[in-house]
């Protein structure tokens, strides 16, 4: 087995637990490499089907390539796509900085789907290597029920035994790509044959490494025009992946504030 | 707003395939993991750009001169307090390792973290403070990395810059350091004197230390090796579900070891079953290569078997030639998190691989304080102690020690919907097949008569079966016609639900199922004895008319349902155990009356209001009842 063999057999391994001890599970689809990385191992995992909805938390405001991915592929996947809309930044709360209420939204979405349908679980693609406070989740993790993260007292996790159990009204996160990092994922990508939305490569001299909302999410300099010069280019590169999302940047624990509230 | 836009720069050198190694960086607090951390990445240029300036800002805002530890103690309250609370992971690059960095707070109250942290390492940095030398807490993970099964493991010994770099100091805390790893088995690749802030052996060693002939840190961690599944081990694959999506059954799970291969005699434990493996099942269809037809440990595949035999989640499917063992009853190495103390009786649950069985600690030979290095009274294992327990399943499962297999050797106890607590298994006492051969079984009959028996207690055998909310006066009802019936020279015993919960159903909570088995198992020993002779007066709430079906089958034609029909607030009013009072506030779950529902019998042999009749009105009504079925003489 090598590395990649080894990512996947563990990231298959969580998705079955999670289908094993949850009962109403939604996958979080962003449209982005990650989380196309995710269905491509769910379909792995449960040989050719995702058996449970693809969830969009949809604020209106990506960019057009998404829209025209997401049409596609849940279609030529079969997936259960449901697609839920976000509130007005009216009811955001106003003291965050105002790209990070800008992402907030996404929360509030999140909250409104989860009360909709009554998810107990919610599959989310974040990775340990992105973020800070992203690098201290569990691959279980239990949210409170107005979706927040009690990062003080987080589960044990022992071996790859996960807590299941959550209190009533609450739901968990279950994150079974934790463990990639991001040239993990062009490597796979490129390995598996898996579709990206064409953002990702470089046109006049500029790409995006992260794809969010349109008017919150930049481009870096770059010529990688394929994934083989992607993940060169990510070999050598001391530019942290989200440098493109302002949200990130606004103040120093900004997004920290935005996951403690239940933000991916 | 203006984007931040950085240039990226393209690298000649293609990707090499590197090994990926997990270690986890342990030890007290204070003595110095971020700032090590905070210079490994600094040494091997893993910063990313802007990182040092905004670590300075950070620092100067909190009026420090420059502070390592803000690089991973990300959250708002681990800078604000100066400590790490959870566990984190941080990549770099040695020479020849891609390395995941496992950081681990040293507080013993996040000693669950740091549990969570060093399960997934693949080796170990223990660190020492030179001037606080091996404390506590140093000891605590000592225990926890061996219970854990990290083997490869390097002492650094920081702060060497405090002490004028002695290395007499260093020679007295390397002696210390290794005894006590010695006890535990365990043997340190290295111990390295460094001093973290300025920088000394950690890259490489300086003129401070030149007395050191050994390794630096970023040495060392360079020939750390992945622990990987061992694929040379009998195959083990505990399976984590059946799926019927299609016409296939395909049973999914992770080769824990050894290898799996298509026409291969396997056994499922721990039932016993037989088969043979038709094919392994993926998405995308594989080729028909000799790839496809095999898989070894740590790859999560599908396999669809010969014949239809019942293979469930938890069961592990093992080589015919040398199966797992069904375990009933393990003793096991465990260190014990939560507040309440783990005792000899706790019940729990219990996980091996995928399965998950009820268990009782039935017996608990050793507790230690692994930072006191003490052994404490063999009868409660307290918050981050070691114990080694005896444990008694409700049903077996399929585990093996952890000495012949560490993937399947694995224990990990959950009480109250929370892990507390894991280790390894130690020993085991193989359980009997869970199907026993039916036609094996003989029963005895018993010498005496039936007819004999009734001359003497001048009655036949029956049972009563009292129901009823708690409170309704069951148990009072029970007992006045076993006085009654002893007085006359009868021979009635009583099986009352929560006397016998302390024993023969200890084992069981109070979900469905287990309700189900408590009324089941009270049932057969009734019929056993009302086959004796004896009047077996049963007082159980037993609410679910199904279970009081069923108990009535397993009885037979002498079973007497007699409905204790006290109305709720009545009940709730008398509450002599306290038990509404408690379920009201939320302290008791699934009471029955309460939090879970209770089925009246639609048409029992006797209804019982006991607000409106007295005690000695009702017992008249019993022997009326009995009498006239010819139950008494």
């Amino acid at each position: 087995m090598d590395r990649l063999d080894e990512l996947e057999a563990q990231s298959i391994y969580i998705f079955r637990e999670a289908f094993a001890r949850l009962k109403h599970l939604a996958l979080l689809w962003s449209l982005g490499k990650d989380s196309n990385v995710m269905i491509w191992l769910a379909r792995k995992a449960f040989f050719g089907r995702v058996p449970f909805p693809v969830l969009h938390v949809d604020t209106g405001k990506k960019f057009p390539e998404m829209y025209t991915f997401r049409d596609r592929y849940s279609a030529e996947w079969n997936l259960k796509l449901l697609t839920e809309p976000c509130p007005p930044i009216e009811a955001v709360d106003n003291s965050l900085p105002p790209a990070a209420r800008s992402a907030a939204r996404k929360t509030e979405g999140l909250k409104l789907a989860l009360a909709k349908h009554g998810f107990d679980g919610l599959i989310a693609g974040i990775r340990r290597d992105e973020e800070p406070t992203r690098a201290k989740e569990r691959i279980f993790s239990p949210r409170g029920v107005e979706g927040q993260w009690d990062v003080r007292s987080q589960p044990l996790e022992f071996w790859d035994q996960f807590n299941p159990r959550l209190p009533a009204g609450a739901h968990l996160r279950v994150h079974p790509i934790l463990h990639w990092t991001e040239a993990d994922i062009w490597a796979y990508t490129r390995r598996e044959q898996i579709p990206v939305i064409p953002l990702y490569f470089s046109q006049n001299g500029k790409r995006y490494r992260s794809l969010g909302d349109a008017d919150i999410t930049f481009p870096v300099s770059s010529h990688a025009s394929t994934i083989d010069e992607i993940i060169t280019e990510l070999d050598a590169t001391k530019v942290p992946e989200r440098s493109g999302r302002a949200m990130d940047h606004e103040s120093e624990d900004a997004f920290e504030r935005l996951r403690l509230s239940g933000y991916l | 707003m203006n984007a931040p836009v950085s240039p990226l720069v393209a690298s000649p050198q293609p990707l090499r395939p590197r090994p990926l190694v997990r270690i986890v960086i342990v030890g007290h607090v204070d003595h110095g993991k971020s700032t090590l951390i905070g210079r490994l990445l600094h040494e091997t240029g893993s910063l990313p750009d802007g990182k040092m300036e905004q670590l300075k800002a950070v620092s100067a805002r909190r009026g420090m001169s420059f502070e390592w530890a803000f690089l991973l103690d990300a959250l708002q309250t681990e800078r604000d307090q100066g400590i790490t609370i959870d566990t984190s992971q941080i990549r770099f690059r040695t020479a020849s390792r891609d390395i995941v960095l496992i950081d681990t707070p040293g507080h013993t109250e996040f000693l669950r973290n740091m549990i969570t942290g060093a399960s997934q390492a693949d080796a170990a940095l223990l660190l020492i403070d030179t001037s606080e030398g091996v404390r506590e807490q140093t000891r605590r993970h000592c225990h926890l990395l061996q219970l854990l099964g990290v083997r490869q493991i390097a002492v650094v010994i920081n702060k060497m810059d405090r002490v004028n770099f002695d290395p007499a100091r260093f020679a007295t805390i390397k002696t210390e350091i290794v005894g006590q790893l010695h006890q535990l088995g365990l043997m340190p690749t290295a111990v390295i004197p460094i001093s973290a802030r300025n920088g000394d052996g950690v890259a490489k060693h300086t003129s401070s230390t030149a007395w050191y002939s050994g390794p630096a840190v970023l040495e060392v961690l360079d020939s750390f090796a992945p622990a990987r599944p061992d694929a040379e081990l009998p195959l083990r694959l505990p399976v984590q579900a059946v799926y019927k999506f299609d016409d296939r059954r395909i049973i999914a799970g992770r080769v824990e070891t050894g290898r799996i291969c298509v026409g291969d005699d396997i056994v499922v434990a721990p039932t016993g079953q037989r088969a043979r493996i038709r094919a392994i099942e993926a998405w995308p269809a594989p080729d028909r290569s000799a790839a496809s037809q095999t898989a070894s440990a740590g790859q999560s595949v599908g396999i669809t078997l010969d014949s239809e035999i019942f293979v469930d989640r938890g069961h592990v499917i093992s080589p015919a030639s040398t199966p797992a063992k069904a375990v009933q009853r393990l003793q096991a190495r465990v260190f014990w998190l939560q507040q309440a103390p783990l005792e000899s009786g706790s019940n729990l649950t219990v996980r091996i691989g995928t399965a998950e069985v009820r268990g009782q600690v039935t017996a608990i030979a050793k507790a230690i304080d692994p930072g006191q290095l003490s052994a404490q009274g063999a009868d409660a294992i307290a918050q981050n102690h070691v114990g080694e327990i005896e444990i008694t399943l409700a049903q077996p499962l399929a585990g093996d020690i952890h000495d012949l297999n560490p993937r399947t050797g694995r224990i990990v106890l959950e009480t109250a919907g929370h892990i507390g607590g894991g280790g390894i298994l130690l020993a085991t006492d193989e359980a009997k097949p869970q199907i026993p051969a039916q036609a094996d079984i003989i029963p005895v009959p018993s010498a005496v008569a039936g007819g004999e028996t009734a001359e003497r207690f001048g009655h036949r055998g029956a049972v009563i079966w009292f129901t009823g909310l708690p409170a309704s006066g069951k148990s009072t009802l029970a007992r006045a016609p076993e006085r009654r019936l002893f007085a006359r020279g009868g021979m009635p015993i009583l099986l009352d639900g929560d006397t016998l919960r302390t024993g023969l159903n200890s084992d069981l909570g109070f979900s469905r199922a287990d309700r189900a088995e408590n009324v089941r198992r009270l049932a057969e020993v009734a019929a056993h004895l009302s086959k004796s002779g004896i009047i077996a007066i049963v007082a159980a709430v037993s609410p679910q008319a199904e279970d009081r079906a069923r108990a009535r089958q397993i009885v037979g034609p002498d079973f007497y349902e007699i409905h204790v029909a006290a109305p709720l607030d009545v009940c709730e009013s008398r509450d002599p155990k306290g038990h509404y009072r408690k379920a009201r506030s939320g302290a008791l779950a699934s009471f029955t009356g309460v939090g879970s529902d209770y089925e009246a019998p639609s048409n029992p042999d006797l209804r019982i209001n006991t607000a409106e009749r007295a005690v000695d009105y009702a017992i008249a009504d019993i022997e009326t009842l009995l009498a006239r079925r010819d139950v008494l003489r």
